[in-house]
């Protein structure tokens, strides 16, 4: 099961989208605030965070540059209704791992948590093995 | 063409791009909506097909939030046919009112993009001026642009409008940080262009965190 933070200020767009993802048996936490969103990204261990790139305290751009110097392999997936190219190379720059425009297909956006879910997989194994490399190195075993 | 002729094409025509990429978002964002909630009707037929029970309260729910939504994009869209209609003639009688609320409604979602509430309570007379309707738009918004950035901790910005004998005050509230020079911030040499079209004025009164916009009834009067 897919655990995902989905972020937008569009209370309704969160409840709808919520309620499909979760009958797709996604596990969907929702907050319509930015700074709500970094918090909830530090306490928890998400699969994908989709984001809106227009939102109130903090812009998109903002809060993904955030969320990435706090956990570089985060996967985030930023939807907006305003995706410019600029702002789209400005996303992919700052790490983001997809943009897609709104309205989205939800079997576009299924497919790329999906994937996310499979590149934080193995970038946690990668880590592990690192891991274990450097202790066995350092214990000389 | 002359640079001062060109600062203010420029000035006109940034509002507009700015006002209607605001309002495509807005649309963008309504559609994502109507979008997922069809999408959620196919998932609920799915369902049903495969004999699960589903609550007709969830239906209701779904149908509400589309008319919420259609009602919500009717309004952006008299909004911006409002917009589009206002540069049809440059010099016309337009209702005071009518022109502040459609300010307010073109600049809500930059408030609410800045966690800035706007409070319009105007007087009921009605009000109509002889002005160039998109310019005193485009004054409008700058000044409100300003006061929403310097609302200060109070986070309100209100909006309301005074009838004197040969001119209308439009004073803008709630601009806390209002600085003692506040004349070398705002108005810039865009609004001064704008004032200048205009034949209207700007007053500051620091003490109410205030930004009073005079203009004429009838700008060839000036």
């Amino acid at each position: 099961m897919e655990k995902v933070l989905l972020v937008d200020d569009e209370k309704e767009f969160l409840e709808i989208m919520a309620e499909r993802m979760e009958a797709r048996d996604m596990n969907v936490t929702t907050t319509t605030s930015p700074k709500d969103a970094l918090k909830k990204a530090q306490e928890e261990s998400y699969d994908a965070v989709i984001l809106d790139l227009m939102m109130p305290e903090m812009d998109g751009l903002e809060t993904l540059k955030e969320l990435k110097k706090k956990n570089p392999d985060l996967q985030v997936i930023l939807l907006t209704g305003h995706a410019t190219v600029q702002k789209g190379v400005e996303a992919m720059k700052l790490g983001a791992t997809d943009l897609l425009e709104k309205p989205a297909d939800l079997k576009i956006l299924t497919e790329k948590i999906k994937k996310a879910h499979t590149k934080k997989m193995v970038l946690v194994q990668k880590k592990a093995e690192e891991k274990i490399r450097h202790i066995l190195a350092e214990k000389g075993w | 063409m002359n640079r001062q002729l060109d600062a203010e094409i420029e000035t006109g025509l940034q509002f507009f791009g700015k006002m209607t990429a605001s309002i495509s978002h807005e649309i963008k964002n309504v559609m994502a909506i109507i979008n997922e909630s069809a999408g959620l009707l196919e998932d609920y037929s799915l369902m049903a097909e495969k004999g699960m029970p589903i609550d007709p309260e969830r239906l209701k729910v779904v149908s509400d939030r589309v008319t919420n939504q259609i009602r919500r994009a009717d309004s952006i869209t008299k909004n911006l046919n409002s917009l589009a209609h206002s540069v049809d003639e440059f010099r016309k009688s337009v209702g005071i009112r009518e022109t502040l609320e459609l300010a307010m409604g073109l600049t809500e979602r930059f408030a609410d993009m800045r966690s800035v509430i706007l409070d319009f309570h105007p007087p009921s007379d009605f009000l109509a001026v002889i002005t160039s309707p998109f310019h005193l738009l485009n004054l409008i918004w700058q000044v409100l642009d300003f006061a929403i950035d310097a609302s200060g901790a109070g986070k309100r910005v209100g909006l309301t409008f005074e009838t004197g004998q040969t001119s209308v005050k439009i004073r803008f509230t709630g601009i806390e940080a209002l600085t003692n020079e506040p004349s070398t911030v705002f108005p810039t040499a865009k609004e001064a262009a704008l004032l200048d079209m205009l034949g209207a004025t700007i007053h500051h009164n620091t003490k109410k965190g205030e930004i009073n916009l005079v203009l004429p009834k009838d700008d060839r009067q000036q």
